[in-house]
């Protein structure tokens, strides 16, 4: 007969069972599950708000920065909608990301002290509603390569993927950092999108990087999300070469990032349930 | 290997640190407390005052063994770490040292409906709850169609829960609880929720699982509701065992701890859950105007409710049954008043027609429709004293209309 022993005692702090992992991997699904499901609850127009949303950021950013600003691509041959939309695409991702991943603790607090469960589960499938949104913008943005008549290529199809991990890595890495601190300051509420609306600037989604004086380019790749909107645009609009020893750069930023966050989150991870 | 403990706890014990970190769990710390406190640090180090961190321990050495099968009530006041010990053993948080094996699939149930969302739909909720209980998405197919027969809410299965009624909301939710297939089950005191026939129904059910093999732990501060589930039981007072063994044994070992000469209760264990309309924080109790524990035979009562009440204009009956210290009813006072989101609550009992002894109430609030909103057992202890006029038998049970305003 089959039995399963649960053994209670102090843990280590960055102790993982991956067999706990698995175990729990349906749950994991369910709290995705229940985010998307709820997320558009008694809206009335629903998930149209997924495409609604980067639609109406790229034509006010066109509008304003282009337009009256004065800002371009960087290269006459993109038209400065498309190129703005390929950066709102990763910057939405990555924004979405981090701000649900970082609330996810105390949105969830009511579980946390009533039920056991791998903590870790929840920062991870936050990620996932994000990652739907994505999906949905992304349509739009293959409209708009249609419109503009971008073919696509090999390259871009390539590192697409490689492109979305990254974003994900970094949002967790930032989200966990600040969903372990918000169990015991809830100023991180305020901070984050505080934050987050300054990272906008700091990252290459309005302007191109070529408008920064080449020697000062590398401080930018100190932001994972700059490789990563370069490379989407380098890759399928052609806008300027990928840089590849800074997107390097950004890509170490990006792993200690995720690990500084995961080591932090794992260690504090046990006094949640006294603390939120 | 048949009377192996499938639960062992050994040398368990939970610190919490106190001190400014104490604040830190009230959850109201903000970043400014922690620069301040970090800034005043160095200081303290240099004028010898540094902060001492004081360790309080909730629970200190606890060790014992249950064996397949039993039902073990977990009994104890407010701050004897019951709730400390509940919280290590379902996982949710860590001992300090020590160990627990338990042999055996385990749910734990703090609270009936954990995760329901009230814009999910029953059905909806029923899977996600579920999961979070530990069920597989096809142990839940499979006792899907059982589990909405025993919730009796077939009809509002694809309405969100937000629009139940609570007891539907409490029915559901036991009946997600209740459909687990644990080997052991650990329960806190969450069962009293719901109209009387669904109570009855969720412990009916509770009987079957026990009489089927499964190992029950039932953390109660209510002596009674030890007494009438459980065959053994560990008291706890201030984190550490008092007493082990029989229901009996422990029992009589409870009634000498228990506090005499108060007049003021409160810190009470609300018994519902979200959506409960009242919760009460404290109770005074008076003879005449003045505030006593002591009564004689044939005196009046005073009780005077405070509690939190949303409850806009409707009725509701407020029950005080009075429980000997063996554990038996010998009255009912019972009374209506209309809520209108008042803070208090007073009771007028004209006569107390009890003999000599220690006793204690059960208060509880129920509304029109006949749901129980809130249940607190043991709210308040009082004695009758020995007296002259003592009439022939003393205590039969008894049901008394009295005032409630």
């Amino acid at each position: 007969m089959h039995t399963e022993t649960v053994v209670i005692k102090p843990k280590g702090k960055l102790s993982i069972s991956w067999k706990e992992l698995k175990a729990y991997r349906e749950l994991f699904f369910y709290f995705a599950w229940r985010d998307v499901k709820v997320r558009y609850k008694q809206t009335v127009i629903g998930a149209s708000w997924v495409i609604l949303q980067p639609l109406s950021q790229m034509i006010i950013f066109t509008v304003f920065f282009n337009k009256v600003a004065g800002i371009g691509s960087g290269n006459a041959a993109v038209p400065y909608a498309i190129f703005s939309y390929t950066g709102l695409l990763f910057w939405n991702l990555f924004n979405g990301s981090i701000t649900r991943v970082s609330n996810s603790m105390v949105d969830n607090q009511g579980v946390i002290t009533k039920i056991y469960f791998p903590r870790i589960i929840l920062p991870f499938s936050s990620v996932i509603v994000g990652l739907i949104d994505f999906l949905f913008a992304f349509l739009v943005f293959v409209g708009l390569m249609i419109w503009f008549k971008f073919p696509p290529t090999w390259e871009a199809v390539v590192l697409l993927i490689p492109a979305i991990f990254f974003t994900c890595l970094t949002a967790l890495g930032v989200g966990m950092f600040f969903a372990a601190l918000n169990v015991k300051y809830r100023d991180v509420k305020q901070i984050v999108p505080f934050l987050l609306s300054v990272g906008l600037f700091v990252t290459p989604v309005i302007y191109p990087v070529t408008s920064i004086p080449q020697q000062f380019q590398w401080l930018l790749y100190l932001n994972p999300m700059t490789a990563i909107i370069n490379m989407m645009r380098s890759s399928f609009l052609n806008t300027s070469p990928i840089n590849w020893p800074l997107t390097f750069l950004s890509l170490a930023v990006c792993l200690v990032a995720f690990v500084v966050g995961f080591a932090y989150f794992k260690s504090t991870e046990r006094e949640f349930a006294d603390i939120i | 290997m048949k009377n192996s403990p499938v639960i062992t706890v050994k040398n368990i014990s939970k610190s919490y640190n106190i001190s400014h970190e104490m604040k830190a769990s009230a959850g109201n710390v903000t970043f400014r407390d922690a620069i301040i406190n970090t800034l005043k640090k160095p200081k303290e180090l240099l004028t010898g005052h540094l902060m001492k961190k004081e360790k309080f321990w909730a629970l200190k050495g606890i060790d014992f063994e249950i064996n397949k099968g039993e039902v073990v009530g977990i009994i104890g006041k407010n701050g004897s770490g019951k709730s400390t010990l509940l919280k290590i053993m379902s996982r949710i948080t860590e001992p300090t040292t020590g160990e627990i094996v338990m042999n055996g699939r385990v749910a734990s149930l703090l609270e009936v409906g954990t995760g329901f969302h009230p814009e999910l739909t029953g059905r909806e909720n029923v899977y996600f709850n579920g999961s979070i209980l530990g069920m597989k998405k096809k142990e839940i197919d499979a006792k899907f169609d059982e589990i909405v027969a025993f919730s009796e809410v077939e009809k509002f299965l694809d309405t969100p829960v937000k629009f139940y009624s609570s007891g539907m909301y409490v029915r559901l939710a036991f009946a997600v609880a209740a459909h687990l297939d644990p080997d052991i089950l650990i329960i806190d005191e969450v069962l009293a929720v719901g109209d009387a026939a669904f109570q009855k129904k969720c412990l009916n059910k509770m009987k079957q699982s026990a009489a089927e093999g499964r190992t029950v732990l039932f953390v109660s501060h209510s002596m009674q509701a030890v007494q009438s589930l459980c065959n053994k039981a560990v008291l706890l007072e201030k984190g550490k065992i008092v007493e082990i063994g029989s229901t009996e044994k422990v029992y009589k070992k409870y009634m000498g701890t228990k506090q005499k000469g108060k007049t003021k209760f409160s810190n009470f264990r609300n018994n519902f859950n979200e959506g409960s309309r009242i919760e009460i924080s404290s109770l005074e109790i008076f003879k005449g105007d003045k505030a006593t524990s002591n009564f004689s035979y044939g005196d009046g009562m005073k009780v005077k409710l405070n509690m939190k009440n949303t409850m806009p204009k409707e009725e509701l009956r407020v029950d005080v049954n009075i429980i000997t210290e063996d554990g038996f009813r010998v009255a009912c006072f019972t009374g209506k008043t209309l809520a209108r989101n008042n803070k208090q609550l007073e009771i007028n009992i004209p006569e107390l027609s009890l003999s000599d002894g220690d006793y204690s109430a059960n208060i509880s609030i129920i509304s029109q429709d006949q749901i129980v909103e809130q249940l607190i057992q043991d709210a308040f202890y009082f004695e009758v004293l020995e007296s002259d006029n003592l009439v022939s038998g003393g205590s039969n049970a008894y049901y008394k209309n009295v005032e409630v305003k």
